[in-house]
């Protein structure tokens, strides 16, 4: 692997980290509903880095998780995090990067914004609930249903970190960050 | 504060790693098993009482565990409407023991240990092209920058805060994204310029 892609890498989950770190950020098209932005960095990764870097940034972030730096929001930590009921999301979002980089080079639209929106919302949010739903299901002994209803109050703000994700990239610019220029 | 490592060396840091992350996987295994809400609250008991011979700032530490409360409280409710108080008693306290079993192990752990003692578990992984050098030096890397793009972004906040006298937009987190990736090339480019990619 190039030592540039390493960097890129590294810097990304560096970024998730930083990301939990922030107190609060007002979003101006809901003006006030708070949101711990760590999902925002996994959509970025993968719309950044495309599926493959993506996906290793995350597992990166993850790794040094379980090594015991506090990095999730809240200051979380260590092996503890991959006991608790939210495990699979955390392992979902690996592959939830993987699905948004992916979606984002081969969804045939014409839109930068239209293509970076359904991938966050499809890698970001239903890829990451594939994982997290089930485990909290298992971990905490309810039926899916139930599961689906405890695990949706993240919903409304997912979906906003999607919608931010995909204005955020548009405002990038397009060339570069996916490959080497 | 950069780790989530206890400040004072206690008993529980000169078992080796190796040896607490055995432990851990056993009593998970074991307490998965377990159903009774008695039998999981006599683990919670043990594992509490291990905190207090840690001393205080291990007790403190309890206090992280608070954002987990909501989804406990939501969890417990759920199940006691489904089945019953013993059934909602027993999930939560399963929770709850595993949560503080691993955060004992995590607490007592170096950084650094951890990943010796991982180490052999990596090896396999080699095949399919990670080394264990570069992923040190992706580690080391993710250590570093936190802090250093945090202030990066208290800096644009502070600004962005003289300039509107408003609370920080979502529309500062471009040029930050920006400037984070042009960074990552400018040290890719500095690492690969000391003859960092040629040391095979």
């Amino acid at each position: 692997m190039e030592t540039r892609n390493l960097v890129r890498i590294a810097l990304l989950a560096a970024f998730i980290a930083a990301l939990g770190l922030l107190p609060r950020l007002d979003l101006p098209i809901a003006a006030g509903v708070p949101i711990t932005a760590q999902t925002l960095g996994v959509m970025l990764a993968g719309l950044l880095l495309g599926a493959r870097n993506g996906a290793l940034a995350v597992g990166l972030f993850l790794f040094v998780v379980a090594l015991g730096a506090p990095f999730l929001s809240g200051g979380r930590g260590g092996v503890g995090v991959f006991f608790g009921p939210t495990a699979g999301y955390l392992v979902g979002w690996v592959f939830g990067a993987f699905a948004t980089g992916w979606l984002m080079g081969a969804l045939p639209l014409q839109s930068r914004l239209a293509r970076a929106l359904i991938a966050s919302l499809v890698g970001g949010v239903l890829v990451i609930y594939a994982f997290g739903i089930p485990y909290l299901a298992f971990a905490a002994r309810l039926d899916l249903w139930k599961a689906l209803v405890a695990g949706s109050v993240f919903l409304p703000g997912d979906v906003l970190k999607a919608v931010a994700a995909a204005l955020l990239i548009r405002s990038l610019p397009e060339k570069g960050y996916s490959q080497r220029p | 504060m950069l780790a989530a490592t206890l400040g004072s060396r206690t008993w529980l840091h000169r078992v080796p790693a190796g040896w607490k992350l055995l432990a851990l996987a056993l009593c998970s295994v074991f307490f998965f098993q377990v159903t009774a809400w008695w039998g999981l609250a006599a683990g919670l008991a043990g594992v509490l009482a291990l905190y207090a011979s840690l001393g205080r700032a291990a007790v403190k530490r309890l206090a992280l565990l608070a954002p987990l409360a909501p989804l406990l409280v939501g969890i417990a409710l759920l199940q006691y409407l489904a089945a019953d108080a013993a059934t909602a008693a027993s999930v939560v306290l399963r929770l709850l023991l595993l949560v503080l079993a691993a955060d004992l192990v995590s607490m007592t752990t170096p950084m650094l240990a951890m990943m010796d003692a991982i180490a052999p578990l990596l090896r396999p992984l080699a095949r399919l092209g990670l080394d264990a050098r570069r992923l040190g030096l992706a580690v080391a890397l993710v250590v570093r920058f936190v802090p250093t793009l945090f202030e990066d972004w208290r800096r644009r906040e502070e600004a962005w805060r003289a300039r509107t006298g408003r609370r920080p937009s979502i529309r500062l987190l471009v040029p930050w994204v920006h400037d984070l990736i042009r960074l990552a090339d400018h040290v890719g480019d500095a690492l690969d310029a000391r003859g960092f990619s040629s040391r095979k």
